[in-house]
């Protein structure tokens, strides 16, 4: 017993962080999908969920007591044990992977030293779920969905490696701490030194999650579901919460690696130290739009509980203004202040992914392999040999290193547009094309 | 105590699975339990303070089962396989082979561990060993490293070639 509580004590902390994403997880991805309909409805300019809740605010709450209460069902010829198991395994991987994620300098349940790649091996064991769940449905649509999944993750996960080696070769580590500290060091987030890479992450980020516009894996046009066309009740909705904990991983490390992390804006440079007053008056703007809404909404019900979330915000803004008044080296203000930036630059990515999701049409397969195997990876290939020249410039020759890197961007900006312009015109002839990069 | 609990649920997990994928008559469920005793691998790999082995291990292997699967679920007819006999008959060749393998393992053991020269793991601290594995590769074992990717090569170009269709002649100029 003794023993056990040696081993747990050192442990505390990162155990009680595990407890508290765990627990948390579940409530932020339903409010995400919240946010996803409400972005939706004011992009199609609609109104989105208004029943449940004031601004249906409550509406994730009653879809997952709806989903849980919902029956279970296995279809009859359905491989029962693995269809049981694959959406525990999207949902583990996923969750699995925030476990090396820095939310902030002092949210992070643990610092490994091969951090990223610890991240990117564990939540590609995700696509586990989504082939292996197709394959148990017994369905044809469902094994359509799961065998295209797997051919764009295949194709895609190249092109995400190479973008973040773009990143990697610039912080010279893979631990995701001392990443965000040498950009606080350079004083730069390398997505303005390696932008290329930077965008065929963010392109080759959203195919890896199977969202639109790539969202072939479960086109409702062609394969009713996808994958998940046989899945029903909380099996399903636990295959959208893997979805959205892998959309919060992508967004994580394209956090880390090219925003700067938990960095605020212009962290070295003092004058910009009025934005650390943002976070704080944001929530307090926040606080009083919703104790102004609350005595105008139609039901007291839903009065108060825009009051209720009111007061949420109210707190939320008590503990960004707390963490103001600390002095600058507090472990505390670091945290809070760094936690919230972080989750911003997470929103910032979540909010495009579906500003993406409703403006481009869905592409065609032969479309998505096309654009993965003839334009992203061999511009990334590119790059990385750009940004490895301008280090080795940098190094050697002693070029500042921006003058390098700028000269590596449009050496491989200049081979996209070859690509884009001259490659494309030349006629299609046969599907053997792809054999050719 | 804790190490050694880890440890044998690794191995024990690794062995078990690693028998259940040539015993399962499905085909799919093999993949999967590939996948199991690969993983259990790999936590032994981190047991031994090797992290960067342990993500390799997850990132090529069992990333590489990907492929596999969708060769599986592609070109095995699972309700034929189900009729198909498992094992050939070489029973006794196999026998045979196990228990050279055995003699071995056997001989090693009673030797101790000592007399094999293998080093101890690093007992707390880990070293960063990306960096090591990186620069003993390109410094000491550099002409190997490049022999082994131009095979690689060799074969990623022969395997393109062999499944690219010939150009049928073309009717437009």
């Amino acid at each position: 017993m003794d023993a056990v509580v040696e081993f747990l004590k050192p442990h505390l902390l990162p155990l009680l962080w595990a407890v508290v994403i765990v627990a948390v997880l579940p409530l932020v991805a339903g409010y995400i999908v919240l946010l996803e309909r409400k972005v939706m409805a004011d992009i199609q300019a609609r109104l989105g969920p208004m029943r449940v809740g004031p601004h249906g605010l409550l509406q994730p709450i009653a879809d997952a007591l709806k989903l849980l209460l919902k029956e279970d069902i296995i279809p009859a010829n359905a491989d029962k044990w693995i269809f049981w198991i694959a959406p525990l395994i999207s949902v583990t991987a996923a969750m699995l992977a925030l476990s090396a994620m820095p939310f902030g300098p002092v949210f992070q349940i643990a610092d490994l030293n091969v951090g990223l790649l610890f991240i990117v091996a564990v939540s590609s064991l995700g696509i586990f779920g989504i082939v292996l769940g197709g394959w148990s449905s017994n369905s044809h649509y469902a094994l359509l969905g799961a065998l295209r999944s797997a051919a764009q993750v295949v194709s895609y996960e190249v092109a995400v490696g190479m973008a973040l080696v773009s990143g990697l070769l610039l912080a010279g580590t893979l631990s995701m701490r001392k990443m965000v500290e040498a950009q606080a060091e350079q004083g730069v987030w390398f997505a303005f030194l390696v932008p290329v890479g930077f965008f065929i992450y963010l392109v080759a980020g959203i195919a890896e999650l199977n969202r639109a516009p790539f969202d072939l894996p479960e086109a409702e046009s062609e394969l009713v579901a996808g994958y998940m066309t046989e899945y029903s009740g909380f099996r399903w909705a636990l295959y959208f919460l893997g979805e959205y904990t892998a959309m919060i991983v992508v967004s994580g490390i394209g956090t880390t690696l090219f925003l700067g992390g938990w960095l605020r804006p212009f962290p070295n440079v003092a004058a910009f130290d009025f934005l650390d007053y943002l976070p704080a008056v944001l929530f307090l703007a926040l606080t009083g739009y919703c104790f102004y809404r609350a005595p105008k909404q139609p039901v007291p019900i839903q009065k108060a509980v825009m009051g209720l979330f009111g007061v949420l915000c109210l707190g939320i803004t008590a503990a960004l203004g707390w963490a103001v008044t600390l002095p600058a080296e507090a472990v505390a203000r670091a945290g809070i202040l760094g936690a919230f930036w972080f989750l911003a630059k997470v929103f910032l990515f979540l909010y495009s992914f579906m500003w993406f999701r409703f403006t481009f049409p869905r592409y065609r397969f032969d479309q998505l392999m096309r654009l993965g195997w003839h334009f992203l990876i061999p511009v990334s290939l590119v790059n990385v040999m750009g940004v490895g020249a301008a280090l080795v410039l940098h190094r050697q020759a002693g070029w500042p290193l921006w003058q390098g890197l700028v000269l590596g961007t449009v050496v491989t900006l200049a081979v996209a547009a070859w690509l884009i312009l001259v490659r494309q015109r030349r006629p299609v002839a046969a599907p053997s094309a792809g054999g050719e990069v | 105590m804790v190490e050694q609990f880890t440890f044998y649920f690794f191995a024990a997990l690794a062995v078990i699975s690693a028998v259940l994928v040539v015993t399962v008559r499905n085909a799919v469920y093999s993949a999967v339990f590939l996948i199991t005793t690969l993983l259990a691998t790999a936590g032994i790999f981190l047991q031994l303070r090797a992290e960067f082995l342990f993500v390799v291990q997850i990132i090529l292997y069992v990333g590489g089962i990907m492929v596999l699967f969708v060769f599986v679920v592609m070109l095995v007819d699972l309700d034929v396989a189900l009729r198909q006999v498992q094992f050939n008959r070489q029973k006794w060749v196999a026998l045979l082979v196990v228990l050279a393998v055995a003699g071995q393992l056997v001989f090693a053991l009673a030797l101790g561990s000592e007399a094999l020269g293998l080093p101890a793991a690093a007992p707390e601290s880990l070293e960063p060993n990306t960096e090591s594995v990186g620069l003993r590769l390109f410094e000491s074992y550099m002409l190997p490293f490049e022999i082994a990717s131009i095979l690689l090569l060799v074969a990623m170009i022969g395997a393109v070639l062999l499944g690219k269709r010939q150009k049928p002649p073309r009717s437009e100029a």
